[in-house]
């Protein structure tokens, strides 16, 4: 394990996702404590002394964000857990869903009686199945045990919990358009201001959390904001589920402490690179996080000030690593096709800017190539910054202009030569993979 | 509730009505997700008559339901083969081989991706990123992830499907 745990503390059974095997690991026992110790503002107060950033992308302070929710201002007041889980690279919320759902519902009930909500959710992707099936025998459990629907230990509180499945947008993973998915319509995300906290779902003050920053409540109200801060750095407390794939020997889900070196995770903790290769590239947290070269990746540390001073972000915790031999030309082209597939087509930037990308790699590497397509990508995804009402056409942007910078020669050389430097390969050592 | 439902849609009501009593009041839009997707579950897509009913049923206009027919691309107006092969292509997949992975089952199908077999039994889709680049490359067949696929692995899965 790469420092201490947090949330991947117990062997993974066939029933360790069972509620008596949770209630055998000391679950539920926090949102006693909450509920007959502490008053809800107590609640808000230990999450926000936790320091907690939001695990999904944006590392937005946890504690922040609950701030703006006034729970008696005479008014509903909605929680929403994203497990829509579509950036690519990621898959840890998954290993919670799957292995440990109910400590998201135990953590959703703290966070619920903190923010006085009565009715709360899950916006989980439509392609999810094992999770939704695991996550939602586990919601009966807790109706049937009278965790939800049901007041709290002699308390007024009840909250009721549903999923909603979402059916294959990636865009309904931004809070705001996942809200209008729950509302039941296309999931175009909104303009903001006003936040998501004050006016979110049906105009009511809403918060979305991820999957993994709300699982992480519990474990902070039952050890205590000091004892959680002692775990990860002073800037970045606690720790992250890192899916990590890619070329590397043991891809997986880890949970890092922030502040482990990333060298070590990676050569250590993941077994390197397949067949032995050198690191070529690495997008740290997601594609839409900017890409790191081996040479970068030596000497961080896996916390957000190492990564933002690198240029880049911790993002979603999806890491994929690349190794030497792969042409990232076509790598780049994989992207910007997802991210033209995926705009939803509100904003004019993002609809039209997605498209023509997407036609300056494929003409790129069809051997049409011209050397100005280079800087035209990048003056398109400057032209799109800050233009489009959610982040997605930014993202795309970043990363294409990461891409750029770090490997501008094989963008030159595939154009010049009207092929690609390293034989447009994109699955290295094929011959070395043992699929199990 | 008083309107006249078509058979897959009645045959749902208790379904939705058990949902309805954990949501707020007049959260009726809320179903449109959850209730075309058990629509689909039951019919294997989504069929005029369903819209009409749920028009019906939860009193939203019928153009929302349009709208996310079309918006959200796991939502099907027709129906597919009995196996529904979803191949991802996003790039882990394709760093561990979907692109040999997805020629393959081309090959053996006889189909491109986005067709289906003559026989009705196989419809292929390239996907986007599934959530599973740890265990990539993966297909999805119908709700269930194959995950760790190689090509002879995916031959005797095929082999399997009836």
């Amino acid at each position: 394990m790469p420092g201490t745990p947090l949330l991947m503390t117990f062997p993974v059974t066939a029933t360790s996702h069972l509620l008596a095997e949770y209630r055998a690991r000391g679950g539920y026992e926090a949102l006693e404590k909450a509920l007959t110790t502490m008053q809800p503002a107590d609640v808000t107060k230990e999450v926000t002394a936790a320091g907690i950033l939001g695990h999904g992308g944006a590392a937005f302070p946890v504690g922040r964000k609950w701030a703006v929710i006034k729970p008696n201002d005479g008014q509903p007041h909605y929680l929403c857990a994203n497990a829509d889980e579509g950036e690519p690279g990621t898959f840890k919320d998954r290993w919670i869903l799957e292995n440990n759902p109910h400590q998201l519902i135990e953590s959703m009930l703290l966070a619920g009686y903190a923010l006085g909500v009565r009715n709360a959710f899950v916006y989980m992707r439509g392609e999810f199945d094992l999770p939704y099936r695991r996550l939602q025998a586990a919601i009966e459990e807790a109706y049937e045990a009278g965790y939800v629907g049901k007041p709290l230990f002699g308390t007024v509180h009840v909250m009721d919990l549903v999923i909603i499945r979402g059916a294959g947008s990636y865009v309904c993973g931004e809070a705001s358009g996942l809200l209008t998915s729950i509302e039941g319509k296309k999931g175009y995300p909104r303009n903001r201001p006003p936040r998501l906290t004050v006016r979110g779902l049906y105009q009511r003050p809403t918060v979305v959390n991820n999957v993994e920053t709300l699982s992480n409540v519990a474990v902070i109200i039952r050890m205590g904001s000091e004892a959680f801060r002692k775990v990860g750095t002073a800037k970045s407390p606690g720790t992250q589920l890192v899916s990590i794939s890619g070329h590397v020997v043991r891809p997986g889900v880890y949970e890092v402490e922030h502040g482990y070196p990333l060298a070590k995770f990676i050569y250590e903790d993941c077994g390197g690179m397949i067949g032995g290769r050198k690191l070529k590239g690495l997008i740290p947290g997601g594609i839409s996080a900017k890409v790191l070269t081996g040479e970068d990746c030596a000497e961080l540390t896996y916390d957000h000030g190492s990564f933002d001073k690198a240029g880049s972000a911790l993002g979603s915790g999806g890491m994929i690593a690349i190794a030497e031999g792969t042409c990232m030309v076509r790598l780049l082209q994989v992207m910007l096709r997802f991210w033209h597939h995926e705009s939803c087509g509100q904003c004019t930037p993002c609809r039209e800017g997605m498209g023509w990308m997407h036609r300056i790699i494929d003409r790129i590497v069809g051997g049409q190539g011209r050397m100005e397509d280079i800087d035209q990508l990048i003056a398109i995804s400057d032209a799109n910054d800050g233009t489009t009402i959610c982040g997605m056409g930014d993202a795309a942007g970043y990363a294409t202009v990461g891409f750029i910078a770090k490997f501008r020669d094989e963008f030159e050389y595939f154009i010049q030569n009207k092929r690609s430097k390293y034989g447009g390969v994109l699955e290295v050592g094929a011959t070395e993979v043992a699929h199990a | 509730m008083s309107a006249v439902l078509m058979p897959v849609v009645e045959g749902l009501i208790p379904e939705f009505e058990a949902l309805k009593k954990r949501l707020p009041p007049n959260f009726e839009s809320t179903l449109v997700m959850p209730c075309l997707h058990r629509v689909q579950a039951v019919r294997g897509y989504v069929a005029d008559e369903d819209i009409v009913d749920l028009v019906k049923y939860l009193g939203v206009p019928r153009m929302q339901i349009e709208q996310v027919l079309s918006y959200y691309t796991m939502f099907r107006r027709k129906p597919i083969g009995r196996w529904h092969l979803q191949a991802c292509r996003n790039v882990t997949c394709s760093m561990r081989g979907s692109e040999r992975l997805v020629d393959a089952l081309s090959r053996r199908l006889g189909i491109k991706p986005g067709e289906t077999t003559a026989d009705g039994r196989f419809t292929l889709s390239e996907v986007e990123c599934l959530g599973s680049c740890g265990t990539a490359p993966v297909v999805m067949v119908n709700e269930a992830y194959h995950e760790n696929l190689s090509t002879e692995k995916l031959d005797e899965l095929l082999g399997r499907l009836s």
